[in-house]
């Protein structure tokens, strides 16, 4: 189309506001030193920031998320990982079955599998703490995981693996010298957006963790003590810009290589 | 002979398949289908005391539940509020995609991911940044009244209905653009301007033409918004109040404070029998409305 459309890019401008202006004034309220978040800004400070060092439960909230969040996203990649294998290559009877059943806890509310794991968990006599969180985001992330790697392992041309084989390498062999360094970039991908989906994650973690608060967690305990509020601004800042860092690495990496393997290859061939 | 073979072969990839799946599949069935069959049973049981609980089978609870005016009208906002945040989304969304996928030529990747970036921020960090807008004391009060156009907040913008609505709204977008963005960008072209060279006007082609073929997306965006939305509860309790209460705010407290196992068990299977009924209905129409659109 080599028209343009100039109503539709103004519109689209406003949308993209819609989007990013709520989420920036975190940071912006961060910076201004007065306990209220409201307009004219009062002044410039970092003290919120400072703040952030001396907070115990702070830390060890974050100690957590990052356990939760490393555990979570290696075994759903995983998990991941060998099912979009398996859907990719092969066709099988109750393919569409077993793929429903896998996407399933994306779609259903997370309240409740929050609430079945719940019940469970206590009946069988265990505490609740980080365990049960960790398995809650595992069974969350891995269709999220699932869904990058099946992007990238359609891309792929299976007679690389076939080839490999024919030339007397075994099944371990063909994995990790011809498979695993084609799929890598899409490994990462899923390891990261796990990660940030498990670390951001607050309704499982709400339900499951008992008194070892996630990140999450412990902002909303702060949230409802208006003087507490700004060192939550502050944190909340820290964890947008270290998000967006790991997404857009995440994003670059999915598209890594998508045409230039094959091409390479190609020509080494 | 050769079918024999063939048949020998595509089990063998049967079974190779599920050797495969068995991690993700044994952990549904561990972490999702075992706790949520263990809440069903838990929906007809009942709660006696603080710590005891009547194991005997009942559909009293299921009763307890329609008897409640509190829980019915709750579910029934639950369903209203997730409706339209799902209509007002794919409304909002719809030309945005539409532009990318026909206006925009270089970089329509970089365009996306800006679009979905915000998304990927924590959800709990983008309701907190709506309380700082909507508040009594937030952003757009305090604004209007330093330049003197108001004198009081407003105060139907917080701990509302209409808070929790432009919140979900603005949380779920992401979910609106990837599904819509990806069934537009799919449209042949010369399907549109075949409709332009015939004398179709820009409307009709929009209506005969483009919107029936975007369809797909159009499904996929409302199944993915509508059905976890009825069931959110972060939203709802920082920037709902008394007025923006939904259903998930009653199962959190009967899991809490109420301290009612099976009554919860019973609104939280009675939300997710609701909303796998409306899947089957919109999913339904709408395959009708694009056999008759198309």
């Amino acid at each position: 189309m080599n028209e343009k459309n100039s109503t539709l890019l103004i519109y689209t401008l406003l949308y993209f506001g819609f989007l990013y202006v709520p989420v920036l004034f975190l940071p912006i309220f961060s910076f201004n030193d007065a306990n209220y978040m409201s307009f004219p800004l009062a002044g410039f400070t970092t003290e919120h920031y400072e703040e952030m060092w001396s907070k115990r439960n702070l830390h060890k909230a974050l100690w957590a998320s990052i356990k939760v969040g490393v555990v979570a996203s290696v075994v759903s990649t995983t998990f991941a990982l060998f099912a979009a294998k398996a859907f990719a290559r092969y066709t099988f009877r109750g393919e569409k079955v077993s793929y429903g059943a896998i996407m399933m806890p994306f779609l259903i509310p997370e309240i409740i599998l929050a609430v079945a794991i719940l019940v469970i968990w206590v009946n069988l006599g265990f505490k609740l703490g980080l365990v049960p969180v960790t398995i809650g985001h595992t069974l969350f992330c891995t269709p999220f995981a699932m869904l990058i790697l099946i992007a990238r392992i359609e891309g792929f041309d299976f007679s690389l693996e076939e080839a490999s084989r024919d030339l007397g390498e075994n099944a371990w062999g063909t994995f990790f010298r011809v498979s695993f360094p084609l799929y890598l970039p899409g490994i990462v991908a899923a390891l990261l957006l796990s990660f940030i989906i498990s670390f951001d994650e607050f309704i499982l973690a709400f339900f499951l963790t008992g008194s070892d608060a996630t990140l999450p967690m412990y902002m909303w305990g702060q949230m409802r003590f208006v003087q507490k509020l700004p060192h939550v601004l502050a944190l909340g800042a820290v964890i947008i810009v270290f998000t967006t860092f790991i997404v857009l690495l995440a994003f670059w990496l999915r598209n890594v290589g998508q045409g230039k393997v094959k091409k390479d290859i190609a020509i080494k061939l | 002979m050769i079918g024999f073979w063939r048949k020998i072969y595509s089990k063998y990839d049967n079974v190779k398949a599920y050797t495969l799946l068995s991690p993700a599949l044994i952990l549904v069935i561990l972490a999702m289908v075992v706790p949520m069959a263990l809440m069903l049973s838990f929906s007809m049981f009942t709660q006696v005391s603080m710590m005891e609980i009547d194991y005997t089978f009942t559909f009293q609870r299921y009763i307890d539940f329609f008897q409640k005016n509190l829980l019915v009208t709750l579910l029934i906002k639950s369903i209203k509020i997730s409706f339209l945040v799902t209509l007002i989304t794919l409304i909002t969304a719809y030309p945005v995609c539409y532009y990318i996928a026909f206006y925009v030529k270089k970089n329509k990747m970089l365009w996306l991911v800006l679009l979905t970036l915000p998304f990927w921020t924590s959800y709990l960090l983008r309701v907190f940044s709506w309380k700082i807008i909507l508040g009594t004391k937030g952003v757009i009060n305090s604004s209007l009244i330093n330049a003197g156009i108001l004198s009081e907040p407003l105060t139907f913008l917080m701990y509302s209905e209409t808070a929790v609505v432009i919140t979900l709204t603005h949380a779920w977008a992401a979910f609106a653009l990837l599904p819509l963005y990806v069934s537009l960008e799919k449209i042949d072209f010369s399907l549109i301007e075949a409709g332009r060279d015939l004398g179709l006007s820009r409307f009709e082609v929009f209506w005969k033409i483009t919107f029936p073929l975007s369809l797909p997306g159009v499904i996929g965006a409302i199944l993915i918004i509508f059905i976890p939305t009825v069931g959110d509860y972060v939203t709802p309790a920082l920037l709902g109040g008394i007025d923006g209460r939904m259903l998930s705010n009653m199962i959190q407290a009967y899991f809490g404070k109420i301290n009612n196992i099976p009554m919860g068990a019973a609104s939280a299977t009675i939300m997710l029998t609701t909303v796998v009924l409306i899947t089957i209905i919109v999913s339904n129409v709408t395959k009708r409305l694009t056999q008759r659109l198309t």
